[in-house]
């Protein structure tokens, strides 16, 4: 095996919380080296580019990575689970493969014991992640518009993405019903930012955007990181992390681009491989020392996985309106994001508003969904639907449960042998009460909009967010990591993920992976001098 | 035109194709639609099966085995309609690569309105819309949970 030079910090995925932690402590002058098991991705190897744009997002762009299968990807079997899970694995990871929809979690979320009496309170607030917030905005490039009535004061600084007719259309069937919306926050550029380009509206945002006016961690955090010195290593994955003679991480085995074993030995781990990626990682670490996986002494490494149910709704208009022609992101609502005692369920979801699609996921999707006929009668049914689309998608805080789980597969394995994660979940009863409100209440908006042919999509295949394996708190028999992100049985390990959140939110994830990463690299460099003390 | 040796399927299977993409896609030529068996719609769907080719070829080994290629028109229609309708993810891949090929076909674009190219480089433009629709909205008071001491 390859022994490699020890650094002072080795983390491990380069995505949205990788990135940033990288970037953050660069200031340090420590010797930081990033491991990533995928690739760069060009600009020209977005699917936007070429004639089978829509094709690819049923291939090598796909956003589950069993269908991906590329050889950077590891598989997961979701057999047991209804919801699949979304990922990319490579330089900016998920960040590749995002909306760019970049809600934050509200001061609520944080509080969901004491406020409604459910799960656990994060042992952090909204309040301490503040300026983390801020400062990540920056750093992603945010557009939106400051005084939403919904969600806490934030300055985005750039201007919202245009209404657009699907938008208006939006707008103007909310405000029938006096419900609330406002523009989304996104890392979409909408002005020149920062050295990339604004967005030309190419639809297409998810599978990577080829302007490069979606922030992206490989094009915002990466380039600032690698200037100040921290090194990244892509096609090299991650085996395991191995203990030394003390309890303490000394490095971890990976498998280079040839398939080479390597070690890379380090004064501190950072883990930033998402809610599955992590804890994959630290049952593969199980040793001698901790048999049931590393930094595991709680039992709870793997378990309150979190996947964000998500049902969508879709209706259509009589009027032509934006189709696949801009960024699908457009629109949010809060109305129904805090608890309210008189439902029979406590907790909230987040409306989002889309855009439609183009001519071939409108076709694949309206097939599967019934709205599109075979033979005659094909071509004036699709007619009446390509640009006709409004789509909402209901975006559920899912609670944790113990028993919804990663665990590892007991034979499928990775492209180089490394045993894959299995994930086993169901839908709690609380989260199904919030899907049929969000999904009635989305039905009255298509009405209140004068839609026709309204109708719930059949799947629940994604976004899949991946949240609450290894979660945070104050207690080493309850929680896997300590407020400040150290493994409370490793003390130079820590994790900067997905994983440690306490509970959901109903919100696309990633501003707020970002802002606790950046909020964990802080405290880090505050506390240089006893980093590795116990307590 | 294709050949078997280019798409991997049999010339036995490429006659399926043909006839069940005419059948579940037809041609209307009053609103300027090629049907799915078009000779280019076909060649590009043959060119481009790659990892999809094994489900297909399952897909259409079922209808064969079903006596589609020898059923009369009607009796075919009928049998397409009921497989791609029943016969689990194989044949949800074939009508998926049928319909990928067909809905990116230049003249199927064009008569939809659509422009034929790809997103990148060209985009689109998007209305800015009619922002005071959201005057109503700021109107309202924060409605968020303050959780901090002494909040409302």
């Amino acid at each position: 095996m390859t022994r490699n030079e020890t650094v002072d910090v080795l983390i491990i995925g380069s995505g949205a919380s990788g990135a940033a932690v990288a970037w953050s402590l660069a200031e340090t002058r420590m010797n930081i080296l990033c491991l990533e098991q995928g690739d760069w991705t060009r600009p020209t190897d977005f699917p936007a580019n070429g004639r089978d744009w829509e094709a690819r997002r049923y291939g090598d762009f796909a956003i589950s990575p069993n269908e991906r299968a590329r050889v950077t990807d590891y598989p997961v079997n979701d057999a047991d689970s209804p919801m699949k899970v979304a990922n990319f694995n490579g330089v900016g990871g998920g960040t590749i493969f995002y909306t760019a929809h970049f809600p934050r979690l509200h001061p609520s979320d944080f509080r969901v014991r004491s406020l409604d009496g459910v799960a656990s309170d994060w042992p952090i607030d909204y309040w301490a992640l503040e300026p983390f917030f801020a400062e990540n905005d920056r750093m992603m490039g945010v557009s939106g518009l400051a005084g939403d009535p919904g969600v806490p004061a934030r300055d985005p600084p750039m201007p919202p993405i245009p209404l657009g007719r699907t938008g208006a259309a939006y707008a103007r069937a909310m405000n029938r019903l006096g419900w609330h919306w406002w523009p989304s926050d996104t890392t979409v550029a909408t002005t020149e930012y920062d050295g990339r380009a604004a967005c030309i509206n190419l639809g297409h945002c998810t599978p990577g955007c080829a302007q490069g006016a979606k922030a992206s961690t490989d094009i915002t955090y990466w380039p600032r990181a690698l200037r100040a010195g921290v090194k990244l290593r892509p096609r090299c994955r991650v085996r395991e992390i191995t203990l030394n003679e003390h309890g303490m991480a000394a490095g971890a085995i990976y498998y280079d681009a040839d398939g080479a074993e390597c070690f890379q030995p380090a004064e501190m781990v950072i883990l930033a491989a998402n809610g599955i990626g992590t804890p994959r990682l630290l049952l593969n670490s199980a040793s001698a020392r901790c048999p049931d996986g590393l930094a595991n002494s709680s039992g709870l490494v793997g378990r309150n996985l979190m996947l964000h149910p998500w049902p969508q709704v879709s209706g259509y208009v009589a009027e032509t309106v934006d189709g696949g022609r801009g960024p699908m992101t457009s629109l949010w609502s809060k109305q129904f994001y805090e608890t309210d005692p008189a439902r029979d369920f406590v907790r909230g979801y987040t409306l989002q508003f889309a855009r439609g699609a183009g001519p071939v996921a409108e076709a694949v999707d309206s097939l599967a969904a019934g709205r599109l006929p075979w033979g005659e009668g094909h071509h004036r049914a699709f007619r009446a639907l390509l640009d006709h689309r409004l789509r909402i998608g209901i975006a559920c805080e899912d609670l944790p449960e113990a028993h919804n789980r990663v665990t590892l597969d007991p034979e499928l394995t990775d492209s180089d042998g490394i045993p894959a994660p299995k994930i086993d979940y169901r839908i709690g009863e609380n989260t199904r009460r919030m899907m049929a409100h969000g999904i009635a209440r989305a039905t009255e908006i298509m009405e209140a909009a004068g839609a026709t042919q309204i109708g719930v999509s059949p799947t629940l295949n994604s976004p899949g967010h991946l949240l609450g394996t290894a979660r945070m708190g104050t207690d080493p028999e309850h929680s896997v990591v300590n407020p400040w992100g150290r493994c409370h049985d490793v003390r130079n390990l820590f994790i900067v993920d997905g994983s440690i959140w306490v509970t959901s939110g109903g919100v696309n994830p990633t501003s707020t992976i970002q802002a606790l990463a950046l909020y964990i690299a802080d405290r880090i460099k505050q506390r240089l001098a006893t980093l590795f003390d116990p307590g | 035109m294709e050949t078997s040796q280019d798409s991997g399927l049999s010339a036995l299977e490429i006659d399926a194709l043909r006839r069940l993409a005419g059948v579940l896609i037809p041609p209307d030529a009053a609103l300027a639609m090629p049907g799915a068996d078009d000779p280019d719609i076909l060649a590009d769907l043959l060119a481009t099966l790659g990892r999809d080719q094994a489900r297909v070829q399952a897909a259409l080994g079922a209808l064969l085995a079903a006596g589609f290629a020898a059923a009369a028109p009607a009796e075919a229609e009928t049998l397409a309609r009921s497989r791609m309708a029943t016969a689990g993810p194989e044949a949800g891949t074939l009508g998926r690569v049928i319909l990928q090929c067909y809905y990116r076909d230049p003249r199927v674009l064009r008569a939809l309105g659509q422009d034929p190219r790809p997103p990148f480089p060209g985009g689109h433009v998007l209305e800015q819309g009619d922002w005071s629709l959201l005057d109503p909205v700021r109107a309202r008071t924060p409605f968020w949970r303050d959780d901090r001491a002494g909040a409302a």
